[in-house]
Order: structure tokens, then sequence, then C-alpha cells
């Protein structure tokens, strides 16, 4: 048996329901690994001591019926949980610790995970290199000074740095399928309204979706079966019979039409992801797939839409963290001096920087030029999609135009820091379901990733043509453990 | 309307004429939250009624009551408007300590509820006042300031509650208007039950916008809007006081600025709150937590085959079926209680008197004692066995007042106080001419002052033979016999 904290989810679910190991076993042995890669800085808060009485209670009372049998699994610290912080990777939020759980962890819970701890991000989600969160920024296992991509950075490094066996992020323009690029892993972003979004702080909430984050596409499918759920707490919430993801797991994919669309092939693509796209084209022919050229001829706008939309509702959705109710307060002489100080201190740069672009956009005299100007567009993304969709099962593209870059490289340049999510940001506006996985590595040996986008509720179809893909590819992650401290 | 009951405001050979348009904020009648599960229950102890999703947790998510929705459909229908099938929840943004998501959720641009209009029953005749909208909103907490010196407390208890939004147009034109408009939107919206209008509780309020022009112009002045106004009486004083203040302000040959305004109830005047230049920018966006509302049109059915009788409605039945005054159909119909309890009486009596009683001596006493109809001293029932006891003769109307005066002490039966204290009317013929006999007797000097033509005496001679049956004697029988007696 190889080393526990390698083995995927499929692999330590198998050894526990074949009793080969215990939960406690297993969970001591992240903890252990954890213990010696706090270099990585992945976790906020752990929740080590509680999971191990956990896992010894489930050991002594096992159901072995449940779909993760005595699991650990660390998530992103956007995720409210009862009695353990949740900061957001914020200041704002440096002490809240909530009274509930989100409906997404209440999910993996109820199948009998075991929560490791919460794992680092961007503040607010806000970032696409996990550099903008209170509790600096993580390290990519992939190599030393690199962003492990964001915001759900210390998720898809956790995931990497086999912290915890899959986890789950949240994805409002790539931070989920950015990170699982940037690190050679899994990470799917579900059609809006799959997870509900109750008890997950908010970003931004036309946008905002839950997701696996995962070794391998079997593991995602096991994953998402258990976290998508129609939950009446979320009013956005979709109320649609979901698969069994994982038992519905095929490499059959012979005559799926997968449509490539030229406007993805951007102006200063590097070589190597223009190779990698080429050859994922060739492997989905060996599979039997069709490949067909389509158009989405809006997608140019759908970067600027996103950074109007986005920004918009989350000046709103921050309002409330106004140091009167729970959270950092920095006290004042009036109520204006507090929310004033409040605010300066407990936030980052990069959230007042959107809060500032969210209230411009919102304002009157403003609105229409912006915010209705960028729901209109986002209609147009829309449809392009659903043009292309009547002619295609799924679209293949790259999941970033780039691979993971230094820390500290792009800070100072939010336009560039932007541009990560150029392909993954129409897929949240148009509210499909995409997913990235590992597909080569470039002259670095960094990993770069490749993007399966499907249609409403066809999770299972993206799925499966990442099985199909990901057996031909044979990724290995090249990882070195070089963090590794005794 | 005629012209002398127009109220315009006098200034040296010019006359002013005052518009007034209303926002009513009227608290819908349901038992937990717009969007959250907490009780709506009036008083309780500070932040007891206080969700996660009414504090604004991190994470929360609102998620519509549909209850409240089928409110507002229903105070749509009542006021006879149409009931738009989508519509939009937006957030309006600002901050203050008691509005924990630092957004109200409310409808901007596309409200439950559009135009209608409610029909004022002004003394000289009817006067139909525009609605322009009815839209669904999120009432926010209380902040209290004088309980500690150093901090203002915030109560959550409100935050969140449902609030309809009623705007009428500007067709207000005298704190009149405004006082019976008030009364009639609370009339239909307690018949309906969906909004107890009281106005104690705050569950009523109103933001009353003034302007004002010179009679006879057809453009409207520059308007300003006096906020969260909640009696009738102050909103009387405040349109009075701000449409002198603006006269004034024009005499002066000054302009009018758009503002927000507050209305100093001790000093009986408004005061500038803030400039149109300081209004808040509530960047008003659709809260992308909510779906557009849709409703079905079978949902608006079912809602219109519950709607009981308006008092539009009930007023034309009462005045067609009991030959009721309008007047008098108006007085009963204005408040629901009012007209159950109306209709409980004539049940087993006569409408006419059963009318004159309620409007006479029950709304009297009620006055008096400051009670509403639901807390009358005197049951329906009770009050209706009385009527009956005048109607057949066993007691005079005025020996009723007295028997009613002791039926409300703990809503007594007339039947027994009448056998009781022996009230019963005399109606023998016999008995009767015995006392006017009586009578004639011992005033021998008035019965000639009568014969020789002072006829005014007769009623004289009416009061000494009802005096002398101690009051139980029967006045037709009475005046019958003196007649005969008299002139015969």
């Amino acid at each position: 048996m190889s080393d526990i904290t390698s083995q995927s989810l499929f692999e330590l679910t198998s050894n526990i329901k074949e009793k080969k190991l215990s939960s406690e076993e297993i969970t001591k042995a992240f903890i252990s690994r954890a213990e010696k890669s706090k270099k990585l800085n992945v976790y906020v808060t752990d929740n080590f001591e509680k999971a191990i009485d956990q896992s010894k209670k489930f050991d002594s009372n096992p159901n072995l019926d449940s779909k993760l049998p005595g699991i650990p699994i660390a998530v992103k610290d956007l995720f409210c949980t009862n009695g353990v912080r949740t900061t957001a990777g914020s200041k704002i939020l440096n002490n809240f610790v909530p009274t509930y759980e989100s409906t997404v962890t209440q999910n993996l819970w109820s199948q009998g995970a075991i929560l490791l701890g919460k794992l680092n991000c961007d503040e607010f989600a806000m970032g696409s290199s996990n550099e903008t969160s209170f509790f600096g920024n993580v390290q990519n296992p992939v190599g030393e000074n690199l962003v492990p991509g964001g915001s759900s950075g210390g998720s898809s490094a956790a995931v990497a740095a086999n912290l915890t066996p899959v986890t789950i992020g949240t994805d409002t323009g790539g931070s989920i399928r950015q990170p699982a690029s940037f690190t050679g892993t899994v990470g799917l972003k579900p059609t809006y309204g799959s997870c509900s979004r109750y008890g997950i702080v908010a970003f931004a909430s036309s946008l905002d979706q839950a997701g696996p984050m995962t070794k391998n596409v079997r593991d995602c499918s096991m994953l998402l079966e258990v976290i998508s759920s129609f939950d009446q707490k979320d009013s956005t919430s979709i109320d649609y019979k979901r698969n069994y993801y994982s038992k519905e797991l095929s490499k059959d994919i012979k005559g799926k039409k997968i449509g490539i669309p030229k406007e993805y092939r951007v102006d200063n693509m590097p070589d190597e992801i223009e190779q990698l796209w080429k050859n994922g084209i060739s492997y989905a022919k060996d599979c039997g797939a069709e490949i067909i050229d389509i158009s989405l001829p809006h997608t140019n706008y759908a970067l600027p839409t996103y950074y109007i939309v986005a920004p918009a509702e989350a000046s709103s959705n921050l309002a409330r963290y106004d140091g009167v109710k729970y959270g950092f307060r920095s006290p004042g002489q009036n109520l204006i001096e507090m929310y004033e100080k409040t605010r300066s201190e407990g936030f980052g740069d990069e959230v007042k920087r959107r809060i500032m672009i969210g209230t411009y956009v919102l304002s009157s005299g403003y609105y229409d030029a912006y915010y209705l100007k960028a729901q209109k567009v986002r209609q147009l993304i829309k449809k392009d999609f659903d043009d292309a969709f009547s002619k295609v099962d799924a679209i293949l593209t790259p999941s970033t135009p780039s691979s993971a870059f230094k820390i500290g490289e792009k800070t100072n340049d939010p336009v560039s820091m932007y541009l990560n999510d150029i392909f993954t940001v129409p897929i949240n506006l148009a509210g499909l379901p995409g997913i990235s996985i590992p597909a080569g590595k470039d002259k670095n040996n960094y990993p770069l990733g490749l993007q399966v986008i499907g249609k409403p509720f066809d999770e299972q179809n993206i799925l499966n043509i990442s099985y199909a893909l990901e057996d031909k590819i044979n990724f290995k992650n090249d990882i070195s453990d070089w963090w590794l401290s005794e | 309307m005629s012209k002398n009951s127009e109220y315009l405001i006098e200034r040296e050979n010019k006359q002013y004429e005052v518009i007034i348009g209303l926002e009513v904020h009227a608290q819908v009648t349901s038992e937990s939250k717009l969007f959250s599960q907490s009780s709506t229950k009036f008083g309780a102890e500070p932040n007891t009624q206080v969700s996660l999703v009414d504090a604004a947790f991190p994470g929360m998510l609102p998620v519509i009551n549909e209850f409240c929705i089928e409110q507002a459909i229903k105070t749509g229908i009542g006021l006879k408007a149409k009931i738009n099938k989508k519509s939009v929840f937006d957030r309006k943004n600002y901050f203050y300590a008691d509005l924990p998501q630092g957004y109200q959720i409310s409808q901007y641009k596309y409200p439950i509820v559009g135009e209608g209009k409610v029909i004022l029953d002004m003394p000289n005749g009817q006067k139909e006042i525009g609605i322009e909208r009815l839209h669904l909103e999120q009432d926010a907490g209380k902040s209290i300031h004088d309980i500690d010196p150093n901090n203002t407390l915030v109560d959550l208890n409100r935050s969140g509650v449902a609030l309809m939004e009623i705007v009428s147009k500007p067709d207000l034109r005298s704190p009149d208007e405004v006082n019976v408009y008030i009364k009639k939107l609370r009339s239909i919206m307690r018949y309906l039950g969906t909004c107890d209008g009281n106005m104690q509780e705050g569950s009523l309020r109103a933001d009353v916008n003034v302007s004002v022009r010179l009679k006879g112009e057809t453009e409207f002045g520059t308007r300003c809007e006096i906020k969260n106004v909640n009696s009738i009486k102050f909103m009387q004083m405040a349109i009075i006081s701000e449409a002198n203040r603006q006269i004034d302000l024009l005499e002066e040959g000054k302009e009018i600025d758009q503002e927000t305004r507050l209305f100093d109830t001790k000093r009986n005047e408004t005061r500038s709150m803030r400039s149109k230049e300081d209004a808040h920018d509530y960047r008003y966006f659709p809260d992308p937590d909510l779906l557009p509302l849709e409703i079905s049109q079978e949902l608006i059915e079912k809602i219109k085959s519950d709607i009981p009788e308006l008092p539009d409605e009930k007023k034309k039945r009462f005045i067609d079926k009991f030959n009721l005054s309008p007047y008098e159909a108006t007085i009963l119909v204005s408040d629901i209680e009012t007209s159950n309890f109306f209709e409980e009486v004539i049940k087993n009596s006569d409408v006419k008197l059963a009318t004159n009683w309620i409007t006479g001596e029950l709304f009297a006493v009620l006055n008096e004692k400051n009670l509403e109809i639901s807390q009358s001293p005197v049951s329906a029932k009770n009050l209706s066995k009385l009527i009956n006891l005048i109607k057949d003769g066993t007691i005079s109307g005025k020996i009723a007042k007295t028997v009613f005066e002791q039926m409300i002490d703990g809503d007594q039966d007339p039947l027994i106080i009448v056998k009781e204290k022996g009230l019963k009317q005399e109606s023998d013929p016999k008995a009767i001419e015995e006392l006017i006999n009586k009578v004639i007797e011992n005033n021998s000097d008035k019965v000639a002052e009568y014969k020789s033509g002072k006829d005014k005496l007769f009623g004289f001679f009416v009061g000494q033979a009802m005096k002398e049956s101690k009051g139980k004697g029967n006045p037709q029988l009475i005046n019958k016999i003196l007649k005969e007696k008299l002139n015969g």
C-alpha cells in the first residue's frame, strides 16, 4: 500500500471500507504531514485535535455505507463551520466563529467526513494568487516561491501537497479551476444553482459556486456527488435530479462533439499553451470525439463584464462587515468614524479596490453605463454559449493563459493579475459547469491545465470527457516535498 | 367639489393650493418576517426575535415568506390595483447601525403592485385618490439613543419585518383629505387582515410630500418630503406648518429647496434633514440572492376569491338593502369591527333603531371611555335585545337610555334590568287615563290657559304625565289620551 497521504479519495475510501485502514490512521497521517508542511502556509485554522477525536469516534462505530467514511477533509476558509473560526482570509473576520454550518460542508459531514481544518484563501476570495490573504501567501508545492493560484490557493496547495485527500473551494471567476491548473490538480465549478451558497461567505452572489478540488477526475465525481444538493435555504438553488456521478463515470466519449472556440486563441498566448490545447484536441479525437470549430464572439467582453458585475455585488455583500455586530471593530468617536476605521483597517487593498469599483459602477449616473450595460453583455455571453451548445456537447479550452507565476510578480499590476481569469470568467458569467484537469507542463516543468465546459447541469458529461482525457494524458505531478521540515 | 370647501391658504389677495402625496409604510400582518422565520410580535424584549439572517451573519441568505407576498397581493386587490406578475427585489444600499446587511431589500423599478385607487367620502361628496404603486420591503431595526449616555443601542427585533410601502399620487389637497385617506387605507387593510393599522405600535407611518402653488396654476411647485410621521394628527400639523413655510418663502420671493425634512412635534415645525445635494445615493440594483418574483394568475384568482366585502361595497349594500343614509353607512363601514357589530345587532333587531343606537349612544360611550368597538362594554346580543324591547313597546326610548346606562356595567341583559327595576312601559289605557286625570286635576289653572288658546302648554302636560308614570308611561298613549281629554 502506498503512503496514506498520497492515496486518492477512492483508494482511501476503499481501504476504510475493506478495513485496511482506520479513520484514525488516515487522519493522523494527514495531520502529521501538515505539521511538517507549515512552510506552505495552507492552514488558517486547524481542527486537528477534534479531528482525531472524531476519527476515533468513527472507528468505534463505523458507518461504512456513507460516501466519505471517516475521511478527513480540510476546506477553504470561506465555508462557515459551526464552532470553528471562519475568516474568509480577512482581518475583519479574524475572530469570527460561526454558530452554524454551510450546507455544502454539512453534506460532507453527513457522509462521514471529518473536518481537518480551514484552508487559506485570498481575502473574501478576491485574488488569483492567494496573495491577498490577511494570513499571508501560500506556497505552491510545485516549486518554491510560486503562487498556488487563487482564490482557493490554500485548497489547491493542500491537495497537491497531500495535506488533504480532497477539498472544496469556491469559484466566482476561476477560483477553483485556475489554482487547480497551477498545481496540477483537478477542480470543478458546478452549474450555478447546483451547490447551495448557504453558509458560504459571499463574494459575488450571482457568480459564486462551491466545487470539488481533487487529485483526479474520479475523486472529483465522488465529491461532487456529495456536495451538490437542492437547498431551500438558498433561493438560487435549483431543484433537479442530480446524477450518481461516480457510478456513471465513463471513459466512453465516442461520438461526443467537442467545440474549440477560436476566440480563446488570445494574443501573446505562450506556444506551450497552444501546444497543450492541440494535444488535448488530438487526445479527444483518439477517444472518438468529434472536434468542431465554434465561435463565442463576445469572449473579449467577458473580463470587463466580470470586473463590473463581481465588484458591484461584492461592494454590497461586504457592507455587513461594519464593526457593529461581529468581527473586527476599530473604535471611533462616532458611528461614521467607527465605520471608517473598522473598514480601513479590516479590509486589505484588493478588497477595498473592488468595493470602490463596485460602489462606482452602481452609483447614480454610472449605473446605466456600467452595471446595466454589463448585465446586457452578460446575456450576450450566455447566448454565445447557448448557440454553441446547439452544435456541440462540450467545449475544450486551456484553463489559464500561463502557468503559475512567482510570488510578488503581479501584485503591483492588478490588471495583469485579472487577465489570469480570462478563460474561466466567461463560464461563471454564463452559469455553466467547467472543470480543469492537469494536461501537461511548461518549460519550467510547471503544470498546465485544460478546461472542459459543459451545458447547464451536464456535469456528468464533462466529468466523462475529463476522465477519458486524463487517461490519455497520463499526467504525473512532479512534487519533491521541498518544503517538508522535521 | 363646491368652491367653498376647497382648502386654500390666503396671503394678501392670493390663494395658495396645497398639494400632498403620501408614502404610507404599513406593516404586513404576518407571523414571521419577510425573509426569515423570526417572529414579528410587537413588544418583545430587545433582540429576542432576531435570526442569523436578520442580523446579516456571513453566508446567510434571504428566503421569501410567501405569506407576505399574498398579503401584498390582497392589499393590491383591495386598492383596485394592477398586480404585477413579475416584480424584482432590489438592494437599497446605505450604512446605518440598525441596518445589519448594509442594505435594505426593497422593490425599486418593478414593484409587486401597480396603479390603483382609493375612494374618499368627503362631506361634500366622493373623491378618488390615485395609488401610484405598492411595494414590499424590509423594515430596519431600531436605534435607541436615550438609554446609555455614551452609546447608541440597537434592537433588531423589527429588522426584516415586512412592510408595504403604498405611494399615493399627489392627489390630496387638504389635511382633512389626508385624515380621511389614511383612515380609509387603514380600514381597507383591516378588512383584508393585511395590516393591523396600529399607529401607536408603528404599524402605520407615512412620509408626507408637500408642495404649494397659486390657485389656478397647473404646474406643481417644488416639493419637500417630511419623513416618518406616525400619527394623523401630526401629519395634519406637519402639512399645515410646511405649507405655510413654503408660502412664506414664495411670498418673500425666495425659492423652495427640494429636500427631506423632519417634523418637530413639540415646536410644530418642520426642519431640514438633508438637501437634494446631500441625498443618499442608494445604489439600487437587483438582489442577486433572490430570483425575480413571479406570480401566477391562479394565485391572483385564488386570493381574489378570498377577498371579503370591502368598505365601498359594504356601504353600497347598507344603503341599498337597509335604506341607510350615505352618512350613516359611511360611519358604520368605516371600521370592520363596527360593521361586524352592526350586522350582528341587526340580525335580530330593527335596522333603523340599531343604526341610531350604535352611532348615537354606543359611540358616545366608546368615545367617553376611549374604547374601540371591539372592547364595547355592551355586546351586540344585548344591544339587539334592548332594541327589541323598544320596538315591541315594552319600554320607551327614554327608559331605554336608563337601561343602557346600566347595561354598560358588565354587559347586563336588558330584559333582566327591566324586570328587576320594574321599568316595563305602562301601556294600559285605563292606567294612563287615571294618571292623566290626576294631572288635569292638579293643574286646573294650566288647563284653563291651554283651553284659552295657549297650545304650547301641551308639552307641559305630557311631561307631567310622564313624571306621574315615573317615566314608564307609553308616550304615544299619553299623547293620544291627553289630546282626547284636553280637546274633548
